[in-house]
């Protein structure tokens, strides 16, 4: 579900239909709230296989948002360590897969690859940027933490974040639009 | 001959690898002030306070800036006049990062193998490089250097025909092809001359001077300007976001080379740049 907030913000609610990814466009600043699922290098790694196969994965992916994040570890007494994005790129071998799969977001930071954009547009997801290097402030956002597979991966588990008024911003909408283009085309100066 | 035991370099590793999680270095934070006063863009200032915000955070909360607390890249100056007393100065090194990274709450992200990936769980090894100096005194600089940008950079063998422009070329390209996976507003350690290794080194070490410092060679200090401003034009900006903030800094250290190389090797770090030092 998304809902524009007062302020312009679009406050996103997974699940997310197509629909509600249509109304997406790229440099939209979004509030998340809800559950988000970690996985990274070596998880992907993991799913890819189940994927291929068309075998069940361990969390259920369909309308669903991953964030490509390692947290750190949580001091006694918070709910996670630092917990900002990752290389979303490094994923975009395994992205389409999962697309087709129904999952609808992804959050990272950093470019993704034409396959990846054009599978976007094609099963109608979204790309979302969190600010890299923000780890201690996204903090804040994550009000519960739980490891759902691939415990022995440590960092790169597979963890259901519960999050409230997460920040980011639409970096590929399933329109072709692209905010690292349109930044760069606004403010180049050669 | 003046004797230091191994476990005040293991204290003094263990330290610096939490502080330099925790609390960003104040030429970072100054950078980061600067960028505000000329950065056009709204989002983009707006990351670069969000970025002054965590940084207090991480300070306040003793939680790292970043979540990748990244590979610990080591460099150790000791004094020919210096015994290390008790063991091996590399494990005395590895064993401050293993009680940092444990003690301090920081992510381990180091695998033990490039092909089997398992993680070492504590951090380690780090990469130490020690270099013989005169005197009695052994300075210890670390680095938390993250990953992503590390990914981006790039080393070239230039001609000596292409000189340089061949240099600012490279350097503005490996810039642009970092773009918003590198985590902008990004640090350029460029290492140019010596050998292939030599240039690589250099690029690492360059990042250790004080951001925003002039470089003491006024040729490369000339170069180092050029290529900010121009890297600041190509209107990537914090984050990747567009904007006139794309890099904080351009770090250059140069060595002799042979009459046929022109080598430049780009270390790419990020704006959580962590480093620290101490000397025993």
């Amino acid at each position: 579900m998304i809902k524009t907030a007062a302020d312009g913000i679009k406050e996103v609610t997974p699940p997310l239909s197509d629909a509600d990814v249509e109304s997406l466009t790229a440099g939209d600043r979004v509030r998340i709230t809800g559950t988000l699922y970690t996985a990274r290098d070596a998880a992907h790694g993991r799913l890819s296989p189940l994927v291929e196969g068309g075998k069940p994965l361990p969390i259920d992916v369909k309308g669903q948002i991953i964030y490509y994040t390692g947290p750190s570890p949580a001091r006694p007494g918070d709910v996670v360590g630092s917990v900002g994005p990752t290389t979303g790129g490094r994923m975009d071998k395994f992205t389409p897969g999962l697309l087709a799969l129904g999952l609808k977001g992804t959050i990272g930071k950093g470019g993704r690859s034409q396959p990846v954009k054009d599978a976007l547009a094609r099963h109608k997801g979204v790309y979302f940027g969190a600010i890299g290097g923000a780890g201690a402030v996204l903090s804040r956002f994550v009000k519960k933490l739980e490891v759902v597979a691939y415990e022995d991966l440590g960092t790169e588990a597979i963890r259901r974040l519960e999050v409230e008024g997460f920040p980011a911003i639409v970096i590929n909408d399933c329109h072709g639009g692209d905010l690292y283009q349109d930044g760069v085309r606004q403010y180049a100066r050669d | 001959m003046r004797s230091i035991h191994v476990s005040a370099i293991t204290d003094a590793v263990k330290k610096l690898c939490m502080e330099a999680n925790y609390d960003l270095e104040p030429d970072v934070l100054r950078a980061f002030d600067r960028a505000l006063g000329t950065e056009r863009s709204p989002a983009g200032r707006q990351v670069l306070q969000i970025l002054k915000d965590n940084a207090e955070l991480a300070r306040a909360k003793k939680i790292p800036y970043c979540q990748d607390t990244g590979f610990v890249v080591c460099f150790a100056e000791i004094g020919q006049d210096v015994h290390v007393e008790g063991g091996l100065l590399a494990d005395a090194i590895n064993g401050g990062i293993r009680a940092g990274y444990t003690e301090g709450y920081l992510r381990a992200s180091i695998v033990r193998s490039p092909f089997d990936r398992v993680n070492t769980a504590d951090n380690t090894p780090g990469v130490i490089h020690t270099e013989l100096t005169a005197g009695a005194t052994l300075r210890i600089q670390i680095m938390a250097k993250g990953g992503g940008c590390e990914n981006r950079s790039k080393y070239k063998m230039l001609t000596p025909a292409e000189g340089i422009e061949g240099v600012k070329a490279w350097v503005l390209e490996c810039i642009k092809t970092a773009g918003p996976d590198a985590c902008p507003p990004l640090i350029a350690g460029v290492g140019i001359g010596g050998t292939f290794e030599k240039a690589a080194l250099l690029s690492k070490k360059a990042l250790f001077r004080e951001l925003g410092s002039p470089n003491p060679d006024p040729a490369a200090d000339a170069l180092e300007k050029e290529l900010l401003e121009r890297a600041n034009r190509l209107g990537i900006g914090p984050q990747g976001y567009g904007g006139d903030t794309t890099a904080l800094g351009i770090h250059i250290l140069t060595y002799p080379c042979h009459i046929t190389s022109l080598p430049v090797a780009v270390t790419i770090e990020c704006h959580a740049h962590r480093h620290k030092e101490a000397v025993l």
